[in-house]
């Protein structure tokens, strides 16, 4: 099988200050990875080099397109990894305000992916938002309003809702329960594993918690000072820790 | 008159200008950024159309100015004056013999020729603005065809008003390639903006951008499948003139309420009125 993105000596730094060095990962089609680390390990770094959204220093980050097939995505042009950010790629922002556009309507939101890439048609993308709306669990009355009118937990699901409308292959998660109250994040991250199982998406899961990695993800990273210390399956990662700093944060974990 | 050039502006900024208007003609919908001059106007009365039109005036020409369609209004008068001032050029008010015509917010109803050219003003030339504050991004947007925003806006309108209530500066795709805004001129004058063998420019002083349309250019207004682009106007036919195809403006005529629709193009009505056609309102 070949991996649906693979990335290589991933090395960014911020002037003398290492944001990652030599990361290396493959994630595969259906698969969920979790990123977990401490505040400044690198991980949103790591993900935004992979995202397109920051220019690494050096290394591969290489995606098997729907169209064009296995290609670097470092090396395409801006044009091309645009199209590749409305149509193969989701990217949920920790912050929904940064994902969405707060001015305009819930319907509105959901529908600019699939307009973006040709959708001329008001009344089918209308109904698409609503099955949308519908899916992440917002009453589809709901449609004309705007997200500053939403809950923070409405706005994140709106956000998801409006990256998953095309139909991605691979999304990009920076925290996405951050900021929502326990209750909220319980809701989400069920929608979440839905999702992911029915679509059969492969996510990338940037978070700190280890409670959204355990339910969420197949396999986890662990980062420390920009790199990888240790990699696995998730449960063996977490029931059996081998790298000092992973003892440390899985112990670190309060046992309600 | 040897104390000034030949219409108000020095030679190198009329090269500059030139410059700018030729490459915004070689690339259709494109704004190109120039170094706007202050003008003896306050921004927003056509200082962008000012420049434009003292750039390509000639002794020859022939100058028409409208405002809102209308030859007598303040700005239309004042500019025309400037003109004749500065650059001791005929004036006209008819649409016909007129070779450079400055326009605020309306194309004239009757049929350009491939002679002439019309010169817009234009308060904001990016018709992202409102919708991506940032210049930096709406640049790349239209460097990147990233046009899917401007959708949204037109299908917000759906959702709030039941179908696109933009009536005025209504977003157009020039060639297939850039979005354009098309100056606050009626939703109306989108379709002679299309195919129109007069040469269009573009002028917006304050935000220092020149763009234009060559002559036979291809504009499509933007819309959906199942809201069709449709060029409305007042469901009425002029007062005085009786015209049921020009643009009409409505005129409020004593203080009980009485009303009466006109053209907004002065020079039309008064042309077929000459012509024996009379409204309903006519005196």
């Amino acid at each position: 099988m070949t991996p649906l993105l693979s990335v290589k000596d991933l090395t960014k730094s911020y002037g003398a200050h290492v944001g990652c060095r030599d990361v290396a990962l493959d994630l595969f089609p259906g698969e969920v990875l979790g990123i977990v680390g401490e505040s400044g390990s690198g991980k949103t770094t790591v993900l935004n080099c992979m995202a397109g959204q920051l220019v690494p220093d050096q290394g591969r980050v290489v995606f098997d397109t729907r169209t064009d097939g296995r290609g670097d995505v470092l090396r395409m042009s801006e044009p091309e990894r645009r199209m590749l950010g409305r149509t193969d790629w989701a990217f949920v922002h920790q912050n929904a305000r940064d994902g969405l556009r707060m001015g305009v309507s819930a319907g509105g939101n959901v529908g600019e992916r699939l307009m973006a890439v040709g959708a001329r048609n008001y009344g089918r993308i209308r109904d698409t938002a609503e099955d949308w709306l519908t899916r992440v669990e917002i009453n589809a009355a709901r449609i004309d309003d705007r997200p500053t009118t939403f809950s923070g937990g409405m706005q994140q699901r709106l956000q998801i809702a409006r990256n998953l409308v095309t139909g991605p292959r691979l999304v990009f998660m920076d925290e996405p329960t951050g900021g929502l109250d326990v209750s909220v994040q319980a809701r989400l991250l069920d929608l979440l594993r839905g999702l992911v199982r029915d679509m059969g998406l492969s996510a990338i899961i940037v978070t700190h918690d280890l409670a959204v990695v355990r339910l969420l993800a197949d396999r986890l990273l662990v980062m420390k000072s920009g790199e990888v210390v240790e990699h696995g399956l998730t449960d063996q990662v977490l029931d059996d820790p081998q790298h000092g700093y992973t003892q440390l944060l899985v112990s670190s974990v309060l046992q309600v | 008159m040897s104390a000034y050039s030949f219409a108000y502006l020095d030679d190198q900024t009329k090269r500059m200008i030139r410059r700018a208007i030729l490459k915004a003609l070689a690339i259709p919908g494109y704004q190109v950024p120039f170094a706007s001059r202050e003008m003896p106007m306050p921004y927003g009365w056509g200082t962008g159309g000012v420049q434009v039109t003292a750039a390509v005036l000639t002794p020859n020409d022939c100058l028409k100015v409208i405002d809102q369609g209308a030859d007598d209004t303040t700005n239309a008068v004042s500019i025309r004056a400037f003109f004749a001032k500065t650059a001791g050029v005929a004036t006209t008010t008819r649409t016909k013999e007129a070779t450079v015509i400055q326009t605020r917010h309306r194309i004239p109803e009757t049929a350009l020729s491939e002679d002439q050219i019309l010169v817009y003003q234009v308060p904001i030339p990016e018709p992202l603005r409102f919708l991506e504050p940032r210049e930096t991004e709406t640049r790349r947007m239209h460097a990147l065809e990233d046009y899917g925003l401007m959708h949204v806006k037109l299908y917000e309108d759906i959702a709030r008003h039941g179908h696109i209530a933009t009536a005025y500066a209504y977003p157009v795709m020039v060639e297939g390639r850039y979005v354009m805004d098309p100056s606050p001129i009626p939703k109306f004058d989108n379709p002679k903006l299309s195919g129109n063998p007069a040469i269009q420019l573009f002028g917006a002083g304050r935000e220092q951008r020149i763009y234009a349309l060559p002559p036979w250019c291809e504009v499509a207004s933007l819309d959906f499948e199942d809201h069709p682009f449709y060029p409305s106007k007042a469901d009425a036919a002029c007062g005085l003139c009786g015209a049921e195809d020009s643009y009409l403006d409505e005129v409020i005529v004593d203080d009980a309420g009485g009303r009466i629709f006109v053209c907004s193009d002065t020079d039309y009505c008064e042309d077929r009125q000459a012509q024996g056609h009379r409204g309903k309102d006519a005196a």
